[in-house]
């Protein structure tokens, strides 16, 4: 049976040569999918690994999970939008500290017909309050992420349980963004969605944005590097090294320099700029 | 391989496992001569052997005859130790049946031939079982398949197939070489081959058991036959006594093409 | 309608442009899944094989659990395996965690009980031809084996595709032991999820029809061999 043990030597030869291969000076980035769907990644990871040599690998999920995964040591930085996660997450002693990075938006978008009518809407709770009466269907992210943290806090905010409608006019559709966006226009329902991953969105069909504007739809992201007292194993001199340059003038300008169609999607605001 | 997992019909396999040397001890210089007694196979609820004795000479040919079921294929398997009987021994000069498979071979009645050339089958046994391997092209050559060493085994046709796979059993250089109604299917020109080529192994001392259906070739080549009739010896006798004039009713019945049950 | 008429053009060019990210990530694709096929194909056979010529108490039982775990859900494994090489798991220390070695561990934990299962299968087919003639030459149980495996080669090869189509095509597993990282650990499946969820429907499509070109020449080559050895008697 020599045969198998020939294969089975090569195969894992194939597969140690990969792992050594993740070996060079590389981090891996804990975030979430409309970061990485915007296309964000695409456009800062070749200009910062140029300057640095340091590797940036970036795992896209939703901010739940990659909150979950960094407190597993199952990466070195961690860069989300939910700020009340975040805070308790470097309060459990799983990050050194969190700061703000960069901002951007979230917008409620829908159908040409508007059949809730909330176009043009400027209060967001004003506006689920419309869909909820009138039964217009809404899509959910329904998966804990940043952004379903904050539609959830939006609903609270304005008195509305959604999810004892789940299934009827409130769909949970438990995927990442961009699914949820396939999702909510393939069945003409309301989404809330940021408006990075929107504008670079693909399968927009006939859906604008109807609701903006209201400052609790303000979405605001911060980067957190993991604390090596709990992950020894971290490389945290280059998350540190990639954190630092991300909220130093340079790193913050190439965020702002980010667009698609024209349009800028994060506006950074780290401390001191 | 865990203790407790057998392989399918390999219950003895135990004993087979043992080193020659170890097994050297237990070991009769003969198989011969073979002793049997109230060998009994029940399988299903059906009785296939129902107390054969039997007690078979040092040399010679034994050709066994009988109709359909009357249990000639399994008492092969019997006395070369495939399965375990359900009462009685076979004894090779003392040894059971289990621990003397190895000393013998067994030609089937549709030979198993290795999907692979016709060379690479004969290799295979000879190494196997630890034999030497140069003697393959003469082995060939005695079957007359020589020409044919790089061919697939599998695109031979049926005499060829049957010489390969009766080459394959003397490579193993048997005491005991059973056959299993080997020549059932094939044309008169290579039931003459098969025929002589056993006709040589037995000159050579080789103990021949052969099952057949053909009266004229039990007659060709038979020193003694034993007639089995419903899972019992009807009649055991030498092959001139027996042609001319069996003594049991269902020998002669078999003989005179009369169908018995 | 349109997506569709988009998507063959668009991997055409695709393919033509000779664009490295997709060359990278089929071969990734291909680099992943064949070592998993190897890999469990080396478990897989001999296990199969050892039940197919085995009798024991409890083989029954063995072989719906064999059965059953054909139908292993890829994301189940993926967690497994995720929870097992994660930094605060029991082969955190390996790093294996987002590396092409973690996929391909992945991947052959998925696709093993459908190669042992399949393969016990056809040998056993085999070994009932096979089962007289091995007890007469006193085979030990590991030379029935290895001659089950290798006269069944050409057989064992359906098995072997069987296998390899359900690592390529996966996706659960690899997107979270992967992390679907650009230029490491992303591969077909994971890029049109991606591809997906950025709305680019067109694109993932193309990017589904070059996989499915890619499975179908892995096919094309084995059907090929096969037919070879279906002609010289030997399948």
């Amino acid at each position: 049976m020599a045969i198998f043990r020939i294969t089975a030597a090569a195969a894992l030869s194939l597969g140690l040569a990969a792992a050594a291969q993740a070996d060079d000076v590389s981090i891996i980035v804990q975030s979430t999918t409309s970061t990485a769907n915007s296309g964000l990644y695409d456009y800062l990871l070749p200009i910062y690994s140029g300057e640095s040599g340091i590797e940036v690998h970036v795992v896209a999920v939703g901010t739940g999970q990659a909150i979950r995964n960094a407190e597993n040591c199952d990466g070195d930085l961690l860069l989300v939008h939910a700020k009340p996660a975040e805070e308790k997450f470097v309060a459990a002693g799983y990050g050194t500290k969190r700061t703000d990075l960069m901002y951007n938006d979230f917008v409620i978008v829908g159908p040409e017909g508007d059949p809730a009518g909330v176009a043009g809407m400027t209060d967001a709770e004003a506006a689920l309050e419309k869909i909820a009466a009138s039964g217009a269907l809404f899509a959910s992210r329904g998966d804990d992420s940043g952004t379903h943290k904050k539609e959830v806090a939006l609903w609270k905010a304005a008195g509305i349980d959604p999810t004892a409608a789940s299934g009827d006019w409130y769909r949970e559709t438990g995927s990442g963004m961009g699914a949820t966006l396939n999702a909510g226009i393939g069945m003409g329902a309301y989404v809330l969605t940021d408006r990075a991953t929107w504008i670079s969105f693909g399968n927009k069909q006939d859906y604008a944005v109807e609701v903006q504007g209201d400052a609790d739809l303000f979405n605001q992201y911060g980067v957190i590097p993991v604390n090596p007292e709990k992950c020894p194993s971290a490389n945290i001199a280059a998350a540190q090294d990639f954190a630092g340059w991300l909220l130093s003038p340079e790193g913050q300008r190439t965020i702002a320099a980010y667009q698609v169609d024209g349009q800028q999607l994060f506006f950074p605001n780290a401390p001191g700029n | 391989m865990p203790e407790d997992v057998s392989v399918t019909g390999l219950g003895m396999s135990d004993a087979l496992a043992l080193p020659p040397a170890h097994a050297a001890a237990a070991r009769p210089a003969s198989l011969l001569p073979l002793q049997v007694s109230g060998l009994r196979l029940e399988a299903g609820g059906a009785v296939l052997l129902d107390g054969v004795d039997l007690a078979l000479a040092p040399a010679g040919c034994t050709v066994i005859m009988g109709p359909n079921g009357a249990g000639k294929s399994i008492l092969l398997k019997l006395l070369h130790g495939l399965i375990a009987p359900s009462a009685g021994r076979v004894s090779w000069n003392g040894l059971d049946a289990a621990r003397a498979t190895a000393r013998q071979a067994l030609v089937f009645q549709k030979p198993v031939l290795l999907r692979r050339s016709v060379a690479a089958n004969l290799d295979f046994v000879l190494k196997a079982r630890g034999r030497d391997r140069s003697r393959r092209d003469e082995l060939l050559a005695d079957v007359g398949l020589l020409a044919k060493a790089r061919q697939p085994a599998r695109l031979l046709s049926g005499g060829e197939a049957q010489r390969l796979a009766l080459a394959r059993a003397l490579a193993t250089g048997p005491e005991v070489l059973f056959l299993d109604e080997p020549t059932a299917s094939l044309d008169p020109a290579s039931v003459l081959v098969i025929e002589r080529i056993v006709g040589e192994a037995r000159a050579r001392g080789t103990r021949i058991i052969f099952v057949t259906h053909d009266i004229g070739q039990a007659r060709r080549i038979a020193d003694e036959v034993v007639f089995l009739h419903r899972g019992r010896v009807a009649e055991h006798a030498a092959a001139a006594d027996f042609f001319p004039e069996p003594r049991s009713q269902a020998a002669r019945d078999y003989l005179a093409g009369r169908i018995i049950l | 309608m349109q997506n569709i008429a988009e998507a063959f053009g668009l991997a055409l060019s695709l393919v033509l442009s000779g664009e490295a990210d997709l060359y990278e990530i089929v071969g990734l694709s291909l680099r992943v899944s064949l070592s998993a096929t190897l890999l469990a194909s080396a478990i897989g056979l001999p296990v199969g094989a050892l039940v197919a010529v085995s009798r024991f108490r409890g083989r029954g039982l063995v072989l719906v659990v064999m059965n059953a775990l054909m139908g292993l859900p890829p994301v189940v494994v993926g967690l497994l395996v995720y929870l097992s090489l994660s930094r605060s798991g029991p082969l955190g220390f390996l790093g294996l965690l987002y590396t092409p070695g973690a996929m391909i561990l992945a991947q052959t934990i998925l696709i093993v009980p459908i190669v042992a299962a399949l393969s016990r299968q056809v040998l056993e087919d085999l070994h009932a031809e096979y089962a007289d003639q091995f007890r007469s030459l006193c085979l030990s149980p590991r030379q029935s084996i290895a001659t089950l495996l290798w006269d069944g080669r050409y057989a064992l090869l359906t098995v072997w595709l069987a296998g390899f189509g359900r690592a390529i095509a996966e996706v659960g597993a690899v997107i979270i032991v992967g992390g679907n990282i650009d230029h490491l650990t992303r591969v077909m499946t994971t890029a049109i999820a991606l591809e997906t969820s950025k709305g680019d429907l067109a694109l993932a499509l193309a990017l589904g029809i070059v996989l499915l070109v890619l499975a179908l020449g892995v096919n094309a080559a084995v059907q090929a061999l096969r037919l070879t050895a279906a002609r010289q008697a030997h399948a």
